[in-house]
């Protein structure tokens, strides 16, 4: 299932609401990468709002998107982790150390907009 | 859960249809969110390392209950490979598939519970409890 990527000025917007499977997970990598290409975003915001799970795949390709959209120059928060998933990715050993988070969307577009992306 | 489940790995798809059964599996038995994330998430971890080192393989659930107390196993069988250096593949970082390596030792600090047994051209077989706190 393709996971839509909403543009709002400068910032690109995407919401996870769908039980994430490896495919979408990889899908959404890639169709990222390619709108912050098209549309030159110097930010990004994924919202975690909707996932109960993040397992260690998942994790990864959550981490690899924002180091490869910060190689492309694009900037990533990752916004609404929920508890239960803080404390099962603790758990599992993974800290997701070069993420910025953020408690929620609106918090996580401030941080952007404070680092000069409007 | 009145009856065990059993889904069967063969296809990616599986480690989600894995994980949902596990969800629906631990809401019933009224474990607590965390307590779900962490089932839903072992249950991911080893669905997926049938998937991509020893397919085909099971995933088995069942309510157990032992000195009155009531919890959710979780089985994962395979005719794989088997693991060759159980003790490796328990290490945190060790990984032969390019992942994080935080999949099988991530399981065992999941849950309560925790074993496996493997035999090299035989298979694996993984068992993990989580138990109901009261």
């Amino acid at each position: 299932m393709r996971i839509p990527i909403l543009k709002l000025n400068n910032l690109l917007l995407v919401s996870i609401q769908i039980e994430l499977d490896d495919q979408s997970a990889l899908q959404l990598q890639e169709d990222l990468l390619e709108k912050i290409h098209q549309t030159t975003a110097g930010g990004v915001v994924i919202d975690l709002t909707s996932l109960d799970m993040i397992d260690s795949f998942i994790a990864k390709v959550l981490g690899d998107i924002v180091s490869m959209s910060g190689l492309m120059g694009s900037q990533v928060v990752l916004t609404g982790i929920q508890p239960a998933v803080a404390i099962t990715l603790i758990e599992l050993g993974i800290n997701l150390n070069e993420a910025n988070t953020a408690i929620d969307l609106e918090k996580g577009i401030q941080i952007l907009n404070q680092s000069g992306v409007q | 859960m009145t009856s065990n489940m059993n889904i069967p790995i063969i296809c990616e798809w599986d480690i989600v249809a894995a994980r949902q059964a596990g969800r629906d599996a631990a809401r019933k038995l009224s474990f607590s969110i965390v307590d779900q994330a962490r089932i839903t998430t072992a249950i991911s971890e080893l669905a997926r390392n049938i998937y991509l080192y020893a397919l085909p393989g099971n995933i088995i659930l069942e309510q157990i209950e032992e000195q009155n107390k009531i919890g959710l196993k979780i089985t994962a069988v395979d005719k794989g490979p088997g693991i060759k250096d159980i003790k490796l593949a328990l290490e945190d970082g060790y990984t032969t598939s390019g992942g994080l390596g935080a999949g099988v030792p991530g399981v065992k600090r999941l849950m309560d519970d925790f074993s496996i047994d493997s035999v090299v051209g035989e298979g694996t077989k993984i068992t993990a409890v989580k138990w109901l706190k009261k």
